[in-house]
């Protein structure tokens, strides 16, 4: 980095070390103790002066005792080494806070006392997360958050410069990808207001050393005068332009496939959801009280119905402005009116699927979307809202939009009329789900008749509930394991359960009642497109999978004639890149199609790199 | 079980009809008279049990527990002079005598096979349980001894994969079996290697 005014976008990811935003130490806490220090000198400082200088006795205001014992020197040095204190100890932190983006990985050292060093290998991202809180917010930073699988596994970026952040992020999921250095996205975007100010920022020292670049937007820079306010209105006027800019940038993704909720729509399910509901008995109950003259149950209620009131504010406003959208690196999701944040999942990412309609929004056909991921930060972003929920409220086209988008592939016709009986069908006519037999009935008194599952195109798909509605789909790539159980109530009945094993999340893909023989079938069904759809899966280089899916797609087509002998053909022993089409011949007993699922869309990129299909069996 | 044999697959192709293709999942019902009168996976191969010595360490197990309750109870009725004591302290006993009368049958359900691609589990009597893991999904294999178990020369086994469900523990294996069942089991996960 030799002149790093000059960075572009895709400067950020050269495997060199990069420092972040000069205004982190500010954002990550410093404003709050900046308020706290002004609030404590603000009430209590005829206290504290009493307390450290233990003066017996003064005026009415301690500066004027300062004055009076003309201390104004002393006075003014001790508050100038404290500010100096403080700064220094802010531009260490930040200078040594730096991170780096390379082909293989992304890594973060911070810390001035106790370093850490934090690295993530980019074929493990499962996926980018760019938030912006607020304040930061309004001062143009943005925090990136790279996650891999595991609890709180998360490489953050806090903070970087708004545009910068976009566009590092599509160069860490262009990397991860596989796709080679060639296709760099043309998304050169709206370059946004910040960047060119980005050689006016107070970062002389770094520029000194010369082996760093400021990787942020503007700042307000406490530079010449006379250019100091010129700078500072047109960081201004960038400042309000972003602020008011749509959340999803429309180039980033085809308007067709951008799925958004009414403010409406929003507003009506939150109203006739459960949490709501207990709102306003508590609320009832309050009035009662209040009506009767038995003020005890009043303050009991109080605390709980003002904090409810609080969560369904801030539920409503943080999914305004919600949209998903399919992007060329993955499915975006993004949310937020006041703070932003918008994640982006990389394909093959999502391990379980749950669709399901509480009984209230039965009249208006709303459903809502989540989902498992490997990836688990407690860190709920800036929304606040669980990064597993996907669709917090949408009608069925939505679904199927969004079910298109999560599982890339699926939504052909069949699958489109799978998830709608799935979702709708009551199981009385034959719609392509084997379910329970009447002897269960007993068991599931209203819902028996729809309480079955079904296998397609590498996915599996389990649908019961009456009064809820439930569709789990689990896609075959992504299964752990898959296991069958009975009691003894069931097998005098001859029934069993099945449960699909998935990474941990909300979704619990299991099927409580099920004819015996279809739950041995199913077992062996799913224990064998598991193997199958694993080993063909390239979705953690999912842009360099066009050999794969060539070859995949030639031996779907054998599987599919049924023939064993093109299952020979492709054999046990395949060596090499084969190995793919090995699996796509020999072992997916749903659909032959099932590797080329993963690749709808061939891209043009290189060699298979993919690690699954090299590991060859020799 | 005392000869470690851990072979891969269970030899000739028409015991795996797993493997054989299922059209688009259009699952035909099945009278309930002619399903078979209890759950079991239809031509897989001969089921490795674990060794009969693991009935000890269950045994040994249940009855410290036991002992601990009853002697509980035979405490508070004696030096306490609480005459209920003796109700919970009697059916806790009558449970561990059950137990360990069924001990040697719930040890022999315990199962496993290593098939060509996955590693299939079962156990239990009355409530039965069968789990297929593919090994390209394994974490991590881990094992463990407690004292009675190694002093009878076992170790417990543990397959883990990201998915906590998975639950596939085979108990009670002979240790150079564990260490070898081990061996293999990272073999066959690194050549079978896939994403999460």
């Amino acid at each position: 980095m030799t002149s790093p005014a000059e960075g572009t976008e895709t400067s950020l990811a050269d495997g060199a070390w990069h420092r972040l935003h000069p205004a982190t130490p500010l954002f990550r806490g410093g404003i709050f103790m900046v308020a706290v220090l002004g609030f404590i000198l603000a009430n209590l400082r005829e206290r504290l002066v009493d307390f450290f200088f233990r003066v017996p006795s003064y005026g009415d205001d301690p500066i004027d005792e300062i004055f009076r014992r003309g201390a104004v020197g002393w006075a003014l040095l001790a508050i100038a080494v404290v500010l100096i204190v403080i700064l220094v100890v802010f531009y260490l932190s930040w200078r040594m806070h730096t991170f780096r983006v390379d082909e293989e990985s992304v890594e973060v050292r911070s810390g001035v006392v106790l370093r850490s060093n934090r690295r993530a290998r980019l074929d493990r991202i499962q996926g980018v997360n760019i938030s912006r809180p607020l304040v930061p917010r309004l001062f143009g930073a943005a925090k990136v958050e790279v996650s891999v699988a595991g609890q709180d596994a998360t490489v953050q970026l806090a903070y970087l410069g708004s545009s910068v952040a976009d566009g590092l992020r599509r160069d860490i999921l262009r990397l991860a990808s596989g796709a080679r250095q060639a296709a760099a996205p043309a998304v050169g975007g709206p370059s946004a207001p910040g960047v060119p100010a980005a050689s006016a920022v107070p970062t002389d020292a770094a520029h000194a050393t010369g082996e760093t670049a400021p990787p942020f937007g503007a700042t307000p820079a406490p530079g010449v005068v006379s250019r100091g306010f010129e700078e500072a209105s047109r960081f201004a006027a960038a400042r309000v332009q972003e602020f008011l800019a749509p959340e999803l940038d429309p180039d980033q993704a085809p308007p067709e496939s951008v799925v958004r909720i009414p403010p409406l729509r929003l507003a009506g399910s939150i109203a006739l959801s459960t949490s709501t509901l207990v709102l306003v008995a508590l609320a009832v109950v309050m009035g009662v009280s209040a009506g009767t003259g038995n003020p005890d149950w009043l303050f009991g209620a109080i605390v709980p119905v003002l904090g409810g009131l609080g969560y369904t504010f801030s539920r409503f406003t943080k999914s305004l402005r919600y949209s998903i959208a399919g992007t060329p690196d993955g499915v975006r999701v993004g949310y937020g009116l006041l703070s932003t944040s918008n994640e982006t999942l990389p394909p093959g990412r999502i391990h379980a699927i749950h669709v399901f309609q509480p009984l209230l929004w039965r009249p208006f056909g709303w459903w809502q979307v989540r989902i498992n991921k490997a990836e688990r930060s407690t860190n709920r972003g800036a929304a606040g809202q669980a990064s597993t929920t996907t669709l917090p409220v949408g009608t069925l086209a939505d679904v199927r939009k969004v079910l298109g988008l999560i599982v890339p592939g699926y939504d052909g016709d069949r699958a489109h009329a799978l998830v709608t009986h799935g979702l709708l069908g009551t199981g009385r006519a034959a719609d392509g789900f084997t379910n329970a037999p009447s002897r269960a009935a007993w068991r599931r008194p209203f819902s028996w008749r729809r309480t079955g599952f079904a296998v397609d195109d590498g996915v599996v798909l389990f649908r019961r509930g009456v009064i809820t509605r439930d569709l789990m789909l689990v896609p075959l790539a992504r299964l752990q394991s898959v296991g069958i159980s009975q009691g003894p109530l069931q097998r005098m009945q001859r029934l069993a359960s099945a449960k699909l094993h998935t990474v941990a999340g909300p979704v619990t893909a299991s099927l409580p009642v099920m004819a015996q023989s279809q739950a041995l079938r199913l077992f062996q069904t799913l224990a064998a497109g598991a193997v199958a759809s694993a080993e063909a899966d390239t979705s953690h280089r999912w842009g360099s999978r066009t050999a794969a899916a060539a070859v995949a797609h030639a031996a779907g087509d054998a599987a599919a004639d049924g023939d064993a002998a093109g299952r020979d053909a492709a054999g046990r022993d395949a060596a090499g890149g084969d190995a793919a089409s090995r699996d796509a011949a020999g072992g997916d007993p749903v659909d032959g199609d099932a590797a080329g699922r993963d690749a709808p869309v061939p891209e043009t990129a290189a060699a298979v790199v993919a690690p699954g299909a090299d590991g060859a069996r020799s | 079980m005392s000869e470690p044999h851990i072979v891969v697959g269970d030899g000739p192709a028409e015991a795996r009809p797993a493997h054989e293709p299922v059209v688009d999942g259009a699952f035909t019902e099945v009278d309930a008279v002619a399903e078979a009168p209890r759950l079991e996976l239809p031509g897989v191969g001969e089921w490795k049990r674990v060794s009969p010595k693991y009935v000890v360490v269950e045994v040994v197990s249940t009855l410290l527990f036991g002992l601990v309750a009853c002697g509980l109870a035979v405490f508070l009725w004696l030096v306490a002079d609480a005459q209920w004591a003796i109700y919970p302290g009697g059916a806790v006993a009558l449970v561990v005598i059950v137990l360990v009368i069924l001990e040697p049958r719930r040890v022999r359900s315990i199962g496993y096979q290593l098939r060509d691609d996955d590693l299939l589990f079962r156990r239990g009597i009355m409530f039965q349980r069968f789990v297929a893991v593919p090994y390209g999904r394994m974490q991590l294999v881990d094992i463990t001894r407690g004292p009675v178990a190694r002093w009878l020369g076992l170790a417990d086994l543990k397959f883990v994969t990201a998915a906590a469900a998975t639950g596939v523990a085979i108990p009670g294996l002979p240790v150079e079996d564990a260490d070898l069942l081990r061996d293999r089991l990272v073999e066959l996960a690194e050549s079978r290697r896939a994403g999460l």
